[in-house]
Order: C-alpha cells, then sequence, then structure tokens
C-alpha cells in the first residue's frame, strides 16, 4: 500500500476585533451596548484591582499575588458568555474571570492575603476556588463536564490553565478523559507567553496548543486572547458545543504584561521591546476604542466609569482588611472532616489551652 | 579557608562545585535556567554549563521520570522540583522508579539522582508552597531523605547527596535560605549521610529537630531552667538512631519537634524507635511538639500551626516535670 494521508486536520483562528479597530461582521457576537460597556467596566475594573494588589502587596499588606494584566479579553470574554447554569473552573491568575461572575474583590483579596476565606467561594455561584497546583484543575473541569453529561444537563464547565499547563500530564488527561466521556467542558487555555520564565516556545515543540485537542478526538481552535468580542465569539460557541456533548480546547493568545507573580522579576528573562510590542497591543484599549468609536465611550463617560471603579476598591479593600482582623486561627480544626475525630478534637483543645499536654 | 555564605549561596556553590567535578551531572527544572530558579539556586549555572543546565516544561513526573532514564543511561540527574509541594506531582516516579530501581533489578541499575526542592512554612507562600513531607518521603524504601539547617551543612550534605549511589530528596527549608549567614568551607566539605549532629550538649532532656525548627528550639533553651541537648538528624532517612538513643540514654528524656502534622510524622517513628531500644531508660514518655493535623493554613494562619516557642518550652517543661 502506498503512503498516504491517513487523516488531515487543521487548527482555525478566529479574530472579531482587529487592533485597527475593524470588526468582522459575520462573526461579531452582536451584544447589546450595555452588555459591551459591562465587559468593558469588568476589563478596567480588573486592571485596577490588579494594581492595587500589587501596590498592598509592596506594603506588606498582601501575599504573593498573581496579576492578570494583559489577560482581560481573554477571561473577560470568555467568562462573560457562561450562563448561570454553567460551571467555572480556575487556576491562580483569574482575577477578570471572577469578577465577570460576580465575586466581590475582598474575596479575591483575602485569598491572597492568606486566609482561607478567599477560597470559600459560595457553591451556588457554580465557581470551583482557585487552584495553584498547575494544570490539576483542568481535570475537575472534565468532571464537573461530565456530571452535566451523566445528568444530561444544558449546562457546561469552563476550565482555565496557562500555556504552561498543557505540559503536565493532568491536562493530557483532562482533555482525553472529556472526550471519552462526552464532557460538557471547555477548557480556556491563555497562552499568555510564558510559565513564570519559560517562554511558550521552550514548553511544546507543537506548533499552536489548541492542537493538543486533536490527539484527544476533541475540537480545537485559537483566538485572539487580546480581542474580548472574539474571546466572548469562540467561547459561546465552544459552550454550545459542549453542552451538546462535544468539549473543546480554545487557545487564547495572550500575553502577560506585568509579573508572573509579586515574587517574579521578569526582567531577568524578557526584553524590553516585547513587553512594549505588547502594550501596544492591550487588550483594554482595544476595547476603548472600539466603543469610543461606536459612540458608547466618551471621556466623560469613561472618567466616570473610573470613578466608580476607585470608589468601589477603596470600599472593598477596607472591607478585605476588616475581614483579615476577625479571623480565628482555630477554625483551622473545623473543616477537616464533616464530624472531627477524637484525635482532632483533642488538638483543637490542646490548641484552645483546654488541655495540659500535646 | 571558609567564606561566610548564605543557605542559598551555599546550594549554588556546591552545585557548581560538583558540576566542575563530575561532567555527568545534569541539573534542570522549571526555571533555573536563564531565570536561575525562583530562589536563585541555579543563577549563573546555564552560563557555565550550557549543555548541562536545561529550564523544563511544567511537568513533574516528566522531570522526575527522566530523571530515571538519565540516570539508567549512566548520567547523574540532579532536578530541581520548583517547592516540595508539587513532588506530588511526581511521587508515582519516585515511589515506584527512582526508589525502586536497584532493588527491583538486583543490584543492575541503580537511580543516582539528587532532588532538591524548597520546603516548609514560615515565608508567607501561597497555598501548597509551605509543606513538610518528610515523613512521607521517609516511608518510601529506598530514597534517603535530606533536610539541611545551615549553610555549611547544606554543602556537606548535597555534596554527599550527589554523589551517593541511591536517590536522595534534599529538602531546602525556604525559611532559611537568606535568614543565616555563616563560615561555609571552600574545600571539599562532606557531611555524611545519616549523621545526626549533636548542636548543643545538655544533660537533662534531649530536643530532636530539623530545618527552621532547629534553630527556632536553639533560640529558646537558654532560657529553660534545665540543661538541654540539641540533636538535629540532618538526615531523616536514613535516620542516625544511634545519635538519638546515645542521648536519650543519658538524659532520659525526649522532645521531638517538627512542622509537619502529628500523625505518622517523623516524631512517632522516633518515638517508636527509642521506646525500642532505650524504653527503659526513660523518665517521661517522649514528646512531641508538631504541626496539627489540619492542612498546613494559608499563611494568615500559619503561625498558628506551627510548633512556637511556648509551645516547645511547654512540651520540654511536659518531659522535664514528668
Ligand atoms: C504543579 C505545579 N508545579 C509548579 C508550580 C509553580 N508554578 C506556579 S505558576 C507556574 C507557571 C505556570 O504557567 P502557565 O500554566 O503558563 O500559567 P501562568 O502562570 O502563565 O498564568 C509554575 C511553574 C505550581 N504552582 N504547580
Amino acid at each position: 500500500m502506498p503512503r498516504e494521508t491517513a487523516v488531515d486536520f487543521a487548527i482555525d483562528r478566529v479574530q472579531v476585533l482587529a487592533p485597527d479597530g475593524s470588526v468582522d461582521e459575520e462573526l461579531d457576537p452582536d451584544l447589546p451596548e450595555d452588555r459591551l460597556l459591562g465587559l468593558y467596566r469588568t476589563m478596567k475594573l480588573s486592571r485596577r484591582l490588579d494594581e492595587r494588589a500589587i501596590a498592598l502587596q509592596r506594603r506588606g499588606e498582601l501575599g504573593t499575588y498573581a496579576p492578570a494584566i494583559g489577560q482581560e479579553a481573554a477571561q473577560v470574554g470568555s467568562a462573560g458568555a457562561l450562563s448561570e447554569s454553567d460551571w467555572m473552573v480556575t487556576s491562580f491568575r483569574e482575577t477578570p474571570a471572577y469578577l465577570t461572575r460576580g465575586t466581590p474583590p475582598h474575596v479575591l483579596l483575602w485569598y491572597a492575603m492568606g486566609m482561607e476565606e478567599g477560597a470559600a467561594v459560595p457553591r451556588e455561584t457554580r465557581n470551583m476556588p482557585p487552584s495553584v497546583p498547575v494544570g490539576s484543575q483542568a481535570l475537575h473541569a472534565a468532571g464537573l463536564g461530565w456530571a452535566q453529561e451523566i445528568r444530561d444537563e444544558d449546562a457546561a464547565t469552563i476550565g482555565y490553565f496557562g500555556d504552561g499547563a498543557t505540559s503536565e500530564g493532568d491536562v493530557y488527561e483532562a482533555l482525553n478523559l472529556a472526550g471519552v466521556y462526552s464532557s460538557h467542558a471547555v477548557f480556556f487555555c491563555q497562552n499568555n507567553q510564558y510559565a513564570i520564565s519559560v517562554p511558550r516556545e521552550k514548553q511544546t515543540k507543537a506548533e499552536t496548543l489548541a492542537q493538543k485537542a486533536i490527539s484527544a478526538g476533541i475540537e480545537g481552535v485559537q483566538v485572539d486572547g487580546n480581542d474580548v468580542l472574539g474571546t466572548y465569539a469562540v467561547t459561546r460557541d465552544a459552550l454550545e458545543s459542549a453542552r451538546g456533548g462535544d468539549p473543546v480546547l480554545v487557545e487564547a493568545l495572550t500575553y502577560r504584561r506585568s509579573l508572573h507573580t509579586t515574587a517574579d522579576d521578569p526582567s531577568v528573562y524578557r526584553l524590553e521591546e516585547e513587553e512594549a510590542e505588547w502594550e501596544a497591543r492591550d487588550p483594554i484599549e482595544r476595547f476603548e476604542a472600539y466603543l469610543r468609536d461606536r459612540g458608547a465611550l466618551s471621556d466623560e463617560r469613561i472618567a466616570e466609569i473610573e470613578a466608580s471603579i476607585e470608589d468601589e476598591l477603596a470600599e472593598e479593600i477596607e472591607r478585605a482588611k476588616e475581614g483579615a482582623q476577625r479571623i480565628d486561627p482555630a477554625d483551622m480544626f473545623e473543616y477537616v472532616y464533616a464530624t472531627a475525630p477524637p484525635e482532632l478534637e483533642r488538638q483543637r483543645a490542646d490548641f484552645g489551652g483546654e488541655s495540659d499536654g500535646e | 579557608m571558609a567564606n561566610r555564605l548564605r543557605t542559598i549561596e551555599a546550594v549554588r556553590g556546591t552545585l557548581r562545585d560538583e558540576m566542575a567535578r563530575d561532567d555527568s551531572i545534569v541539573v534542570y527544572g522549571q526555571d533555573v535556567g536563564r531565570n536561575g530558579g525562583v530562589f536563585r539556586a541555579t543563577q549563573g549555572l546555564i552560563d557555565e554549563y550550557p549543555n548541562r543546565v536545561y529550564d523544563s516544561p511544567v511537568a513533574e513526573a516528566g522531570i522526575i521520570g527522566l530523571g530515571v532514564g538519565l540516570a539508567a543511561y549512566g548520567l547523574k540527574p540532579v532536578p530541581e522540583i520548583e517547592f516540595a509541594g508539587f513532588t506530588y506531582q511526581a511521587f508515582h516516579q519516585i515511589q515506584q522508579h527512582v526508589a525502586r530501581l536497584r532493588s527491583r533489578t538486583r543490584g543492575e541499575f541503580h537511580c543516582q539522582m539528587t532532588i532538591r526542592a524548597p520546603f516548609g512554612g514560615g515565608i508567607r507562600a501561597l497555598e501548597h508552597h509551605s509543606e513538610s513531607f518528610e515523613a512521607g518521603y521517609a516511608h518510601v524504601p529506598g530514597l534517603k531523605v535530606v533536610v539541611p539547617s545551615t549553610p555549611a551543612d547544606t554543602k556537606g550534605l548535597l555534596t554527599a547527596s550527589i554523589r551517593d549511589p541511591d536517590p536522595v530528596i534534599f529538602l531546602e527549608p525556604t525559611r532559611l535560605y537568606r535568614s543565616i549567614r555563616e563560615p561555609v568551607p571552600e574545600e571539599d566539605h562532606v557531611v555524611p549521610l545519616g549523621e545526626a549532629d549533636v548542636v548543643r550538649e545538655g544533660e537533662d532532656v534531649t530536643v530532636v529537630a530539623w530545618g527552621a525548627m532547629r534553630h527556632r528550639v536553639l533560640g529558646l533553651v537558654d532560657d529553660v531552667d534545665a540543661s538541654v541537648e540539641v540533636i538535629d538528624p540532618r538526615t531523616i532517612a536514613p535516620l542516625d538512631t544511634d545519635a538519638i538513643l546515645d542521648s536519650v540514654r543519658k538524659t532520659g528524656r525526649c522532645v521531638v519537634v517538627h512542622e509537619a502534622p502529628r500523625t505518622a510524622g517523623m516524631a512517632a517513628e522516633i518515638t517508636a524507635r527509642i521506646n525500642d531500644r532505650a524504653l527503659l531508660y526513660l523518665e517521661a514518655p517522649v514528646q512531641r511538639v508538631t504541626g496539627y493535623d489540619v492542612p498546613y493554613p494559608l499563611f494568615a494562619r500559619e503561625s498558628a500551626y506551627e510548633p512556637d516557642d511556648d509551645r516547645i518550652r511547654a512540651g520540654i517543661e511536659r518531659a522535664l516535670e514528668f
């Protein structure tokens, strides 16, 4: 038998709002103006929260913090496409996504203040808490999506992770298992070009991360991650597919414009010229220019939005600090099991000074 | 000759010395190249040894699994896992292959690998960055477990680990990376694995502690109204049982302090060994001062979790007053 092509695959790349401001009419999700302004405000809120969080960390009021500066379109567009019945599974850099889903900033700050209260996301929000072990949460998204399939629910689950995470076995397993079980999962990979200091090219020889879907037999697609209309449209379609039992891997091409975390110094491993290039492709500026063009935004309107964000954050930061004053370390014994076993009760009593020996 | 160095500098210097001495050593891990490691333990090494220092993708099972292949070939992998809390991602490789290669091949193969990982709490780190899982590794036959507590010991123990024919997990307490500076021998310096250090001699009670807890103990024993002997095992596995037993036979009282949770922690093992071989010398039950049986809390609660001066002092008093 001659050698012939057994199967052929291709990966599409989607862009709706181009950097020059032009919009692809066919792909435009046609969102009403108040929705567009809502997305815009959330992107700005997230940017400002990140800036304030970095400043708070520098003053010792926060622990290690991972800003999402530059990735607002990727997250706000994708999380914005979720409905209330959908689930969201995050990594540790998903401030914009949480804000889009209505999580108040003070809760996000609590996690960065080293408080379990920050991971106590209300179950009814259908958001999972942040997950620090890289890529591990992709399996949880696959599992939630599988539950939706088992229960035949008309809902889906989005699972966030980064380019670095695609090297973890957990992520390969998640893609494969989602396919096998017709999980209602959308895997949303933010390719922000770096895993701490390691650039995307050193993470894998694969030309795209989206093509990792192909080996799992599911669909993979790339989207301009700095185009909020694009990430919205692509995720909306992916969720629709997932609700029908066909999981999708979305690779959003973006850039981590700031630090990996507040413990990081990017000047060691990347050039300022590269950072400047991506600054010019900033997702908020692109969207703002578009909204101005449409007449939805003016200088005054922007100033109003900015002022309301400042007020909101001032209040939220205050609330976060107040919460931090009220923590009771003794509650670390509280939630280990549904019912604390006797040895743990003994330790708790000892901690509280109610017994005289360890 | 000795330079005054911090622990992190001792790690770096030792890696450099050993790489110069033995060209089969390969250093790799996440961010260990251009970035020089998230704690800068490997800073500059990639410039000196571009073909023996590699950045790794975010794949812990891969990092350790590749090491088994390197070692089988005859190279000496010295991988870094970015934080000990992420060795769980590689645990099946460690347990099923790294630690068993010698035994399951009847010595035909062995796995000369030193896995370095930042370890322990106290630096206000993110979730999963403060674990003390030494007892878990000690429960893996075939694996050696080392926790250095001073810059000089770091050099001596890391040198010994890299040269050891068996696999070693080398757990570097993050809280000590930059907090202490002391003279570190410039010349070849080996601290044999399995030898404890009697850090301070005393007559009334023995306190066993390693990592950051060793320093906490030393910081308070002067205020204790008794003569305290402090032992740092340095190697958790194999444990220098004789050094601990010798001390306990002299003092008749013992306190073991660790950050890790109490249940099935190393203090339980040490207590059992004392009971096995020195029970009749004991004047009091061995006291355990440890972390609680709860997941290591986020940092707002971490000081409540780990043994503090008061708890350690109370443990010593219980041993003395029993
Ligand atoms: C399992 C695991 N290994 C290592 C780390 C340390 N670490 C934290 S973030 C990170 C890089 C992750 O890169 P990527 O997936 O691209 O996400 P990004 O940080 O860029 O958002 C690493 C290696 C971790 N948190 N978890």
